[in-house]
């Protein structure tokens, strides 16, 4: 026994298991703060009643998970990552026969008082078996074919999660493009990625044809100073030009069809709504229902998004305190103790408790890197990367979207949010990662 | 090969710091930069609750309240509570259908929303109340009672003078700049109006924390901001309420207005104005109800003809004529003049009722027999004095003592919107003659009539000036505030003495004996009390009234003015009776009515039954009769329909002693008694 608990923290990075325990431990106190409501404190917390006390509880699974973990050995997770993928695709399909309906999401399945919500569950499964397949001793990752099937492997989870009405959960499917960019994934695809993920916001920024013109005159503009170089070398004229159809392509017809035809109209106003528009969805085609329908989860977005920045917006410097939060002690954010629980921190304790707080997941996402740095496994290493990549998507659009500069999409801040499956399946991807590194002088495969 | 990209590795730490960097600045400017998050929260989540104080009392010169508070219940709902609720139960008890029980619950929901407690049904009749008490366990949590402390007048009595409160309005809040809220009752009218500041008390704030559905979960900051209501302070009023009762009972089913001062203080005993209502209507559930009734009432109850009202005064602004000669030295007291029946000074004649040789042979004998003659020519001795040069300067005088014994001017009384009569200025008679007229134009000002107008307030005042002989004190209710501070001012300007005339008590008493003869041996002898030496002046005044649109000329307005006892005088009285004919035959007994009341503070068997005889009397004009029973019939009419749906709607319930419908309520509520009086 002795000898056991001595390899079990042989290697472990107790930096990183440090911040995970005050991240998880701010989470429910916050979660505390925003729920308590007189009753006895011991009492509160042993019931597993109170959302505090359960909340403890999953940390308490989470723990003993982690210690499992700990205990596996590292290339356990290389030899069951196919089977973990297969397991975590079949768990995803089963959610349409299965799925009860919680608050019109398609995407949990209930069983004996505990709710499993598969899209959450699977990004580990996804992010090992990603890993897995960027180790492949025989991957030749320049060409097209294998960045295709990197691609499809964590699409297919995300378009099944599309489909169970969470466009949240499924877009942090592709923080792992971040993975396969460090792996050799031409840079030209993050540029271009990028670019347009900013031609999208200009043309909900820009109106349509002042947008076009502004494109088409950075292109002449672009020809007239490269005039010499044109002479020289058409290809570039040709790619200009080409350039410049794409985008007016997209922002003229793409951007368009893809928010009439392709998400739901309350996504859209969303979006609209935090550059601060109003988008008017042609209700012709729509029944009344789903008209109301619409119209109650634009209203309950816009109305989050500015409740919460009162609550954020009111803590000043140094917050009013912990517990003393007028606005997230009295329930005027909804999904506080979830997706908001970032008002409790940003209220109570101010600009300088946020500051902190983002401190803490910015050390720990540098940390995390740093550690992916160190693996001398290319498994290890892309896992790390996947972790990190998934961290931080979780936590820059969720601060975001409190803070009302990203629209509304429902996902967790990481080890805070209330909720089992969040919080269990982020300690797990941190602990399958603690338990990597602490192996990171071997060569796993 | 591991190591292959690691370069790549600076490029996705650079995208995680600048998107924290994003993160970092736009909390920066939510958190620090701007300030209106703070509001927005404090807006949110705390609610400022008033606390009322109760209102002052108001006392009569006896002691007695006249204005007070008492207890009354609304039936509050929680409409998120009702579910299993037996709402069968609360129907049966406020006698309402299950149509109408929906109806208000859906009217609460829109008003307050779901989860604030709302009005259900407010002021419960003591029969509801008394139920709803024995039962409300069983209604509750959905619907509980509520105290509220709501005004009440005891006597029944003075509703013109003390006036209700009411909810304020927009414009209110805006005139206050907000010192109100709204929902927040203030005095509208009379007393409550006039003395509001003291009366209201201070109100207490309580600052309180609710929740996302606006319920309330505790105190803010343990109640450091909190402040407590400090009750509204007692009025002493000069008032005496018997007196007042009588003035109003003597009023009934006429149009007028009586006034009664003590000159020594300028306190005011009673002011009535027929015809009058029971305060109480204007203060329970059917306030609305009443109010818009009473207010298309032609005969007009809710005007206070005794401030409001303007009468030419006809002979009873005699004296005053007689004064303002007396104080230029244009006549002494000896000064008589010859009258054969008539005027003959100017070139229409001007009739007098005597024609007797020597009926106006010196002031005092032409006082007491009212002669036309006589004041028409000491109306134009005065206007046109030589020493002043001329009738435009003459006239500005005479305006000018008219002015300042109170005509023509508002006197300042401590009630709201008093008007002040009319005595025009030299600009309307330059603008109607222009600019040529003479003391001969004008000259029925002398006797009353013509470009004249006064409230009964003001000839009571004028009153107190012959009583007093030749001051007064602005006429006023409250004589002192409980608990009066340096800084209540509001009462100082009643006890500033207004010395009007330089006339020496001698000459004075000439003007007061003659108007003794009045009553011992002239036209007023009704107002005779055995024992007590009364000075008076009858009044009889033409007037015009425009019907179907022409101006036509209608019965002439009682009047009668005096003071007692002469010698030392403690009461002064104005009656005007709307249309009755001459001043002596109704106006007259009514004031020594009152007179008498107050100053032996009882009426013998016989004097009650000259009491009742007034009161059973009707003097209105056809014309306003006939629109008000026009409009009696609708409104029982109205009720009748509302009684039928009523009982339809309870085809159970007609147990004779349970038919107390609010369709029954409500009319007993507006007519108390003798209901079928207009039919």
């Amino acid at each position: 026994m002795k000898n056991n608990s001595f390899e079990i923290s042989k290697g472990i990075d107790w930096a990183l298991v440090g911040i995970y325990l005050v991240l998880v431990v701010t989470g429910i106190a916050s979660i505390f703060a925003t729920t308590y409501r007189d009753e006895n404190i011991i009492s509160g917390f042993l019931s597993f009643k109170t959302d505090y006390s359960r909340q403890l509880l999953y940390f308490i699974i989470s723990a003993v998970l982690a210690v499992f973990i700990l205990l596996t050995d590292s290339k356990f997770f290389t030899a069951t990552s196919n089977i973990f993928y297969a397991v975590g695709l079949i768990l995803l399909i089963l959610v349409f026969p299965f799925h009860t309906d919680v608050k019109g999401t398609k995407s949990i399945i209930r069983f004996s008082g505990f709710q499993l919500q598969p899209a959450e569950l699977c990004k580990v499964f996804v992010n090992i078996a990603l890993a897995k397949y960027l180790s492949s001793l025989d991957l030749n990752f320049k060409k097209l074919r294998s960045q295709l099937i990197a691609s499809s492997l964590v699409l297919v989870p995300a378009v099944l999660t599309i489909l169970q009405s969470e466009t949240g959960l499924a877009l942090v499917y592709f923080s792992f493009f971040l993975v396969m960019y460090r792996e050799g994934l031409p840079s030209a695809i993050l540029v271009i990625g990028f670019s347009v993920a900013v031609l999208v916001v200009m043309t909900l920024l820009i109106e349509q044809n002042l947008l076009a013109i502004l494109l088409s005159l950075a292109a002449l503009v672009f020809i007239y100073t490269a005039k010499r170089q044109i002479k020289r070398d058409r290809s570039i004229l040709v790619l200009v030009i080409t350039i410049w159809v794409v985008s007016v392509g997209i922002q003229r017809f793409a951007v368009p069809y893809f928010f009439n035809n392709v998400l739901k109209p309350y996504q859209v106003q969303r979006i609209y709504a935090t550059v601060g528009k109003d988008f008017q969805v042609d209700t012709e085609s729509m029944s009344e229902e789903d008209i109301k329908k619409m119209e109650d989860k634009k209203k309950a977005g816009n109305y989050n998004v500015k409740q919460s920045k009162i609550a954020i917006g009111s803590g000043g410097f140094w917050g009013k305190g912990l517990m003393k939060g007028t606005q997230t002690r009295y329930d005027f954010v909804p999904e506080q103790r979830t997706d908001f629980i970032f008002c409790t921190v940003g209220e109570g304790f101010g600009f300088a408790g946020s500051i902190v707080l983002l401190g803490l997941y910015l050390f720990m996402l540098l940390r995390i890197i740093k550690m992916a740095e160190r693996q001398r496994s290319t498994f290890s290493r892309a896992y790390a990367y996947g972790v990190a990549s998934v961290f931080f998507f979780h936590v820059f659009i969720n601060i975001g979207m409190t803070i009302g500069i990203i629209p509304v999409i429902g996902i967790t801040l990481p080890f805070m949010s209330y909720g089992g499956t969040s919080l269990i399946t982020f300690s797990v991807l941190l602990f399958i990662l603690i338990r990597l590194d602490a192996d990171h002088q071997m060569v796993i495969r | 090969m591991p190591a292959f990209n690691q370069s790549r590795q600076n490029v996705i730490k650079l995208i995680f710091l600048v998107a924290f960097i994003i993160l970092a600045i736009r909390l920066l400017f939510l958190q620090l930069a701007s300030t209106q998050y703070d509001l927005l929260a404090l807006d949110n989540a705390v609610s400022k609750k008033i606390v009322y104080p109760d209102r002052g009392i108001i006392f009569d010169r006896k002691g007695r309240s006249i204005l007070e508070n008492t207890q009354t219940y609304d039936l509050m709902v929680n409409p998120t509570q009702l579910k299993g609720l037996d709402t069968m139960g609360i129907c049966t008890i406020l006698k309402i259908d299950m149509e109408t029980f929906r109806e208000r619950i859906i009217g609460a929901i829109i008003k307050n929303g779901r989860y604030r407690p709302s009005i259900f049904e407010s002021s419960l009749s003591v029969e509801a109340f008394v139920q709803l008490q024995e039962n409300i366990f069983r209604f509750e949590p959905g619907f509980f009672l509520q105290e509220r402390p709501i005004r009440s007048y005891p006597f029944k009595a003075a509703a013109h003078i003390l006036g209700y409160v009411g909810e304020v309005d927009s414009s209110i809040l805006k005139k206050t700049n907000y010192y109100y809220q709204m929902g927040d009752y203030m005095g509208l009218s009379g007393l409550e109006r006039f003395y509001e500041p003291i009366l209201m008390g201070q109100r207490g704030v309580r600052y309180q924390i609710k929740d996302n559905k606006n319920r309330i979960v505790g105190s803010y900051e343990k109640g450091l901001y909190d402040s407590i209501a400090i009750a509204g302070r007692n009025l002493r009023t000069s008032i005496d309420i018997d007196v007042q009762v009588l003035a109003e009972r003597m009023l009934k089913n006429k149009l007028g207005a009586i006034v009664a001062i003590d000159p020594r203080s300028g306190g005011i005993i009673a002011m009535a104005s027929g015809p009058t209502y029971d305060p109480n209507l204007l203060t329970g559930n059917q306030r609305k109800n009443n109010f818009s009734w009473m207010l298309r009432d032609t005969a007009r109850p809710l005007f206070n003809r005794a401030i409001k009202g303007q009468y030419p005064p006809g002979s009873t602004v005699k004296p005053t004529g007689a004064l303002i000669a007396l104080d230029e030295g244009v006549i002494t007291p000896s000064f008589g003049l010859g009258c054969s029946g008539a005027y003959h000074g100017c070139r229409r004649p001007i009739g007098c009722t005597h024609k007797t040789a020597g009926h106006a042979g010196n002031l005092r004998v032409a006082l007491a027999n009212s002669c036309n003659s006589y004041f028409s020519h000491l109306y134009r001795l005065a206007v046109d004095n030589p020493r002043l040069g001329g009738t435009v300067n003459g006239y500005l005088k005479w305006k000018q003592y008219m002015n300042s014994f109170g005509l023509g001017v508002r006197l300042g009384v401590d009630l709201p919107s008093e008007d002040k009569g009319l005595i025009v200025d030299t600009s309307f008679y330059n603008r109607l003659y222009n600019r040529s007229w003479s003391s001969c134009t004008n000259v029925f000002l002398g006797i009353g009539q013509g470009e004249m107008q006064a409230t009964p307030l003001q000839m009571a005042n004028m009153m107190c000036i012959i009583a007093n002989k030749g001051f007064y004190y602005t006429p006023h209710f409250v004589q002192s505030i409980d608990g009066q501070l340096e800084s209540d001012t509001i009462l100082n300007r009643y006890k500033q003495k207004h010395k009007v005339t330089n006339i020496s008590n001698e000459t004075f008493e000439v003007v007061q004996l003659g108007m003794q003869d009045v009553v011992e041996q002239g036209t007023g002898g009704v107002a005779r009390i055995e024992g007590i030496a009364v000075a008076a002046k009858t009044g009889t005044a033409e007037n015009y009234g425009m019907i179907y649109g022409k101006r036509e000329k209608l019965k002439d307005h009682s009047w009668f003015v005096c003071f007692a006892p002469r010698e030392n005088p403690t009461i002064a009285v104005a009656v005007i009776v709307e249309n009755a004919g001459f001043g002596a035959t109704w106006a007259g007994p009514m004031a020594a009515l009152v007179m008498e009341k107050y100053l032996r503070d009882t009426l013998s068997a016989a004097r009650w039954k000259e009491v009742e005889r007034i009161e059973s009397t009707e003097i209105i004009l056809p014309i306003v009769k006939s629109k008000r029973n026009r409009l009696d019939s609708l409104r029982k009419e109205k009720m009748r329909k509302l009684q039928l749906k009523a009982t339809a709607k309870h085809p159970m319930d007609n147990s004779p002693g349970k038919k107390t419908t609010a369709a029954h309520y409500h009319l007993s509520a507006i007519k108390p008694d003798n209901e079928e009086q207009f039919i």
